[in-house]
């Protein structure tokens, strides 16, 4: 695997709008990048995945509960950079849109919040790990996307993909 | 074989759409339990929607899921449009099956190509496909079709994701002819692709029958948006009665509730559309595929995702025919003044029968939101088919190793959306299981039987 970007792609606590975008990037994409990249964990595409370190952690969604916070945590220690994916990651909304209930919807939903364990606030990313980049959009924007790969296509000594987002 | 004693737990199951455990007991060689934990966390999209603006909730309600999202965004609009007493144009109806088609092509592509076409090859990933030859085509042949399905919906919709152009009353945009000309070219190029894969899901090897009801849309034309809700015993359910009948099941151990039919488990999907409506296809589709339609009605769940296969094929053949025929002409945005109201909308989402009843207040703000999502209709009857599975596959001398991959495999059959189920805010958890009364209890228009495609058409 040697010359390949070690990379993992995580969702938590969000639509996966970025997770079908980087499919659809695929169409244009999937052979170029199979031969420089290796998806050691990607939940969408594989089931032997692999949690050993990454040269990149690309993590989608805001972080609701403790479980998320732990998983989240341990992406970032194997990890050389983590980019937040997509407006949950970046900002926290929409999921984080709890945060902003009134004061009798929030207790409406208190039940629940306390059965599944959930935060009473939802966080973005940057308020639970360091992020190194960011790449905002609801979904993600491609384009932005394809510019922080090859930032880190450069930095690991990989030709860089071609320009161009989504047909 | 049948002494054997012994748990089956998954975390976080792989290629699927979604957060999802699956726990499986089994002791003496019985299935004790099995659970499938929806564990996506909630969002609670019904609540934060109260108090929004009726005109521009499907942007927000279209966030409730990143693959599904054209379905949910569709499916709100017709819900308010229902409420305000809106009638989209020629034009614009057709423009809106374009986008279910492309949402059906791009959505039926991934999950059947990127996720199911690897269990057939026993392979773990598509990733491990060879680099040359008959796999290597194979790959390229997915990936184009998704692709086509993708422009379809940036044509109708100006993006595949939380399409921008749709609107109460009509779209924001009209594709250019030369532009239209171009997509169905690109269909049609990847027509012969999508029917080599219909016939790769056809003779997989793959048998799960399960006695239920199932339910779906019924028209003419098999389009996702039209026609009056059947069950599969030929009952005209109705669209604004349809909640009527359904039952919210509070399931302990996952965050999305389930439904039942007239307190039985139920099935919605492709299945249950082809099932349904294999004589109202596309007339190409029939002829072409009538070896593999011969097939339907079906008990396998299995074949599930064969319907899904010849759908790719009947949304091609649906809108090369719109694409060469309309003359798309820019239209005047249609005035919608909000008002106090009521609408019920649906439509035939990727997974089945998506429900949408909106309450609107005096300041066209939203005051009740109540949805019901395929996934969660389904999520009963998967969960006890994967025990009938499981009892199946140990009484037959399988090995408890080969066990989990047989989950799997019917779980991606089924093909859940975890993301769309766990949206819920609205569980009452004292009165779960009692008999709702829907928004339109009082209609009288149902329970009609079957005999043509559309015959207990309601105005909805």
């Amino acid at each position: 695997m040697a010359g390949k970007l070690r990379v993992g792609w995580f969702t938590f606590t969000c639509c996966e709008d970025s997770s079908i975008i980087l499919l659809e990037l695929m169409n244009r994409h999937y052979f170029e990048w199979k031969e420089k990249i290796d998806f050691r964990y990607c939940k969408m595409l594989k089931s032997k995945n692999v949690f050993d370190g990454f040269d990149v952690a690309f993590i989608e969604g805001a972080v609701s509960n403790e479980r998320e916070r732990e998983k989240v945590l341990e992406i970032r220690a194997k990890s050389k950079y983590v980019v937040a994916i997509g407006s949950c990651a970046c900002t926290g909304y929409p999921s984080a849109q709890r945060n902003d209930f009134s004061p009798e919807m929030k207790e409406r939903i208190r039940e629940f919040l306390k059965k599944w364990d959930l935060y009473e606030n939802v966080q973005k990313l940057d308020q639970v790990i360091k992020v190194d980049d960011k790449v905002d959009g609801c979904p993600m924007f491609e384009n932005i996307f394809i510019d922080r790969l090859n930032r880190y296509f450069r930095e690991f000594g990989i030709e860089e993909t071609k320009a161009g987002g989504a047909p | 074989m049948h002494s054997q004693s012994f748990d089956i737990t998954i975390r976080n199951l792989s290629k699927i759409e979604g957060h999802t455990d699956l726990d499986v007991e089994v002791r003496d060689g019985k299935v004790t339990r099995a659970r499938l934990q929806i564990s996506e966390n909630k969002r609670f999209f019904t609540a934060a929607a109260v108090g929004k603006p009726a005109l521009a909730i499907h942007q927000i309600v279209s966030r409730i899921c990143g693959t599904c999202s054209i379905a949910h965004l569709m499916c709100c609009i017709n819900c308010v449009e229902n409420a305000l007493e809106v009638t989209p144009s020629d034009q614009t109806k057709r423009l809106r099956d374009l986008l279910l088609y492309g949402l059906n092509i791009r959505d039926h592509a991934m999950h059947l190509y990127l996720f199911c076409l690897p269990d057939i090859f026993g392979k773990d990933s598509v990733l491990e496909f060879a680099d040359e030859g008959y796999e290597h085509d194979l790959v390229h042949k997915a990936f184009d079709v998704k692709s086509a399905g993708n422009d379809l919906c940036v044509l109708s919709g100006g993006r595949a994701v939380h399409s921008p152009f749709p609107q109460v009353g009509g779209f924001m945009k009209t594709p250019k002819k030369e532009d239209a000309a171009r997509v169905a070219a690109t269909l049609k190029k990847v027509r012969d692709a999508a029917r080599e894969f219909v016939e790769i899901f056809a003779t997989r090897d793959a048998s799960f029958d399960t006695e239920t009801t199932y339910i779906a849309l019924r028209n003419d034309r098999a389009s996702y948006l039209e026609g009056e809700l059947y069950s599969s015993e030929g009952i005209c359910v109705g669209r604004k009665n349809f909640r009527d009948y359904l039952k919210k099941r509070v399931v302990p151990y996952s965050q999305a509730p389930g439904f039942e039919y007239r307190e039985n488990p139920y099935v919605v999907g492709a299945l249950a559309r082809l099932n349904l409506n294999r004589d109202t296809l596309h007339p190409r589709t029939r002829k072409d595929l009538a070896k593999y339609l011969g097939m339907f009605p079906s008990k396998n769940i299995f074949h599930n995702n064969l319907a899904q296969a010849i759908e790719i094929v009947h949304c091609i053949d649906s809108s090369v025919d719109i694409l060469e025929s309309a003359e798309f002409k820019d239209e005047p945005r249609t005035v919608v003044k909000p008002k106090r109201s009521e609408g019920v909308g649906v439509l035939e989402a990727p997974r089945g029968t998506l429900y949408y009843n909106l309450k609107i207040d005096d300041a066209g703000k939203v005051s009740f939101a109540d949805l019901v999502i395929p996934t969660s209709q389904n999520q009963i009857k998967m969960d006890k088919d994967i025990g009938v599975l499981v009892q199946d596959r140990l009484d037959r001398g399988m090995g408890r190793e080969s066990i989990p991959l047989e989950i799997e495999r019917l779980i991606r059959a089924y093909d859940p959306c975890m993301s769309c189920a766990t949206h819920f805010l609205k569980v009452n958890w004292k009165e779960a299981g009692r008999p709702r009364k829907g928004p339109f209890s009082g209609d009288t228009k149902k329970g009609r039987r079957l005999s043509g495609p559309n015959l207990c058409d309601q105005s909805s």
